[in-house]
């Protein structure tokens, strides 16, 4: 048994109260100590990545409890391509809040942000459905927290939302939990594929209707239509670092489908059949138009990155409700590249905002920098919108060409076409309102600031200019997008062999169920 | 005990369904709450209803375990209870903390691109309440 495997949980969960109790008055001891937590969560799940990528599936059992009696952590290449896409998204967003000072707004950040990121370890690592919904708990009641960091009416009101919003999410998921202990016997995931397969007709009602609630549970989180109307007002309030923070915890609802719907209640399970992928290949649909009209519409800065993280969820999901093979490697490279498109364009919105005061979309008095911004907002929006060359590009085609079968090539390239448009063209939009026609506009037009004397002129563009401290997490969540695309070829190899252990269960089931961990030749 | 067990979780869903759909705070938590417990008794029906049985075992050699209940929805319902327990905790100081900062108990909130009191106030032709809300706006009645 390998005890790195309970790393990424323990670390952060030590950390955080120590940061709480101990460092509560000194911000620079905490700031020093979290990230020194982080990058050492980043290298643990460097190191987790490389133990799972020769194919072997990792069981950590708590307590030394056998499955499926015990709670088990399992290892396998999609936890830890998924703990290490948070550890590095959560250096990135560290380092933002500490440059451009948000974690000096509100108590607690610190803690609060190791408590999210223990959360989300732990819901990707975990190989029980229960447990599941406790970290679930963990990451959610973390992000209460950090929703409403550093205060203010708006904020609060729209954390309100989203408290009572998760709250009745985990009230189904524990009624999904329910029914599934009911009708199987067992909450292990390992089990559960087992047992699923094996049940007597009698108990397929339940079997469905507990798969359905699990997809709405999931689909509150990975923020599908219907159920997406939460996410806008979230997102647009939050401050800046958690909303790039958050960018992950939409990707938690899909891993999830992914992980339990794709093993479980995928097609060849008799009693669910294609009920879940025929649902979800829908509500995707619907999801990436809503993103995409979302985007086209909007007038604010925090509403157009808010629903094209909509958008872009819709066309991750069109992918995964595909289940097969091919498809879950092409959802798995656009769900690790929208987390850091959405990150990066938070970030850079978080600067933006700053600068100008207010996050409307109209023209105003071009900023300091006004060419830097302009330029990284650029490739941030076509990365979100997946022109070329970046790998939003990529991960599309890849998409596009996973969804040919004659049932749903219609409606799956309309939606994923047409909505990649309808975002080029509400970027197009606000980028040229926010950056090019502010060049034309000068302060007098605007018949404020005018009279300023050149010297008070010259102070407040050395006061506003971003340093390179500030700007440097949001090119480095650039750059790790570039760095996708150049090395499409290795990482699309690992998602390849990622998803072929997720389609073939059996190694799974086999690891936890027997302890017994082969590696594939 | 069935009939009893299944109309008892019923009807404090339906309660719990209602109060949230008033979308005014106090009545959000109360609806929650109710939601919390039907589920609870929900979980405690999934080990199959057994009366008066213990759920730990007597001793290693045990033959009939028709003479035991399942004692794992029991502690799953224990987890349940504390995490919802909790949750409302934090759920009362948001809404206290909302309802402190705005003045009102509204759970909906104006679409994201309606202006805020902040913006509105530096333009001229907006004023602060007269942006159209989306939903479902309380009565006064209600308040």
């Amino acid at each position: 048994m390998n005890h790195w495997i309970i790393a990424p949980v323990i670390l952060p969960a030590l950390l955080a109260p120590l940061i709480a109790f101990v460092m509560r008055h000194d911000i620079v001891l905490a700031r020093a100590a979290s990230s020194v937590g982080t990058l050492a969560l980043l290298a643990i799940s460097v190191g987790l990545t490389i133990m799972a990528a020769n194919g072997g599936v990792h069981v950590y059992y708590l307590g030394n409890w056998p499955a499926p009696f015990g709670i088990v952590l399992v290892l396998d290449r999609l936890s830890a391509l998924m703990v290490l896409l948070t550890a590095l998204l959560a250096v990135i967003v560290l380092f933002h809040a500490i440059a451009t000072g948000w974690d000096k707004r509100g108590n607690h950040f610190h803690a609060l942000f190791q408590f999210q990121l223990m959360g989300i370890c732990g819901a990707f690592l975990t190989g029980d459905a229960f447990n599941l919904f406790v970290f679930f708990e963990v990451l959610l009641i973390a992000s209460y927290g950090l929703m409403v960091h550093a205060g203010g009416k708006v904020r609060l009101q729209a954390g309100l939302q989203y408290v009572v919003m998760n709250l009745v999410g985990s009230t189904l998921f524990l009624f999904a939990l329910g029914t599934l202990y009911a009708s199987t016997g067992t909450l292990n995931i390992a089990d559960l594929i087992v047992k699923v397969q094996e049940s007597n007709a009698g108990d397929d009602g339940l079997i469905r209707v507990a798969a359905m609630l699990l997809l709405i549970v999931f689909g509150v989180k990975a923020a599908l239509v219907p159920l997406h109307f939460w996410l806008p007002a979230t997102y647009a309030n939050a401050p800046a670092p958690v909303a790039a923070l958050f960018a992950i915890m939409t990707k938690v609802g899909a891993y999830a489908i992914i992980r339990i719907h794709g093993m479980a209640f995928g097609p060849e399970n008799p009693a669910t059949g294609s009920l879940i992928s025929d649902w979800l290949f829908v509500l995707a649909l619907v999801t990436t138009a809503v993103g995409a009209i979302g985007v086209f519409g909007a007038r604010r800065l925090g509403s157009l990155l808010s629903y094209a993280v909509i958008g872009s969820m819709g066309t991750l999901l069109l992918a995964v409700s595909a289940f097969d093979p091919y498809a879950i490697t092409t959802a798995l490279y656009y769900l690790v590249h929208s987390t850091f498109a959405a990150a990066a364009l938070f970030l850079l919105a978080d600067l933006i905002i700053a600068r100008r005061g207010n996050d409307w979309l109209g023209v105003q008095p071009a900023t300091v920098q006004n060419g830097l911004f302009a330029a990284l907002f650029f490739a941030g929006a076509i990365a979100m919108a997946g022109m070329p060359p970046l790998s939003g590009f990529l991960g599309k085609l890849m998409i596009l060409d996973a969804l040919r079968s004659p049932e749903v090539i219609g409606w799956a390239w309309t939606a994923i076409l047409l909505g990649s448009l309808l975002t080029i063209l509400g970027f197009a939009q606000a980028g040229s309102g926010l950056f090019w026609k502010s060049t034309a506009s000068t302060p007098s037009d605007m018949g404020k600031a005018a009279d300023a004397p050149g010297d008070q002129a010259k102070s407040d563009t050395d006061r506003l200019a971003t340093t390179a401290l500030a700007i440097a997490p949001s090119m480095i969540a650039l750059c790790v997008l570039a760095a996708l695309t150049v090395m499409a070829g290795p990482v699309t190899t690992y998602l390849e062999a990622t998803s072929a252990q997720l389609h073939d269960s059996s190694n799974y089931v086999d690891a936890v169920l027997n302890g017994n961990s082969r590696e594939e030749k | 005990m069935e009939l009893l067990v299944a109309s008892a979780v019923g009807a404090l869903t339906a309660g719990g369904v209602y109060l949230m759909l008033r979308l005014r705070a106090f009545a959000v938590i109360l609806g929650l709450a109710l939601l919390s417990y039907a589920v609870n008794i929900f979980l405690f029906s999934t080990g199959r209803l057994a009366v008066a049985k213990p759920p730990v075992l007597d001793g290693y050699t045990v033959s009939d375990f028709g003479a035991y209940t399942d004692p794992l929805p029991q502690a799953l319902v224990l987890t349940a209870i504390v995490i919802s327990f909790g949750m409302t905790a934090v759920l009362v100081m948001f809404a206290l903390g909302a309802y402190l900062e705005a003045g009102d108990d509204k759970i909906d909130m104006d679409g994201p691109d309606q202006p805020d009191r902040q913006i509105a106030a530096t333009t001229p032709q907006g004023s602060e309440s007269d942006g159209i809300t989306f939903g479902f706006e309380p009565r006064e009645r209600d308040a």
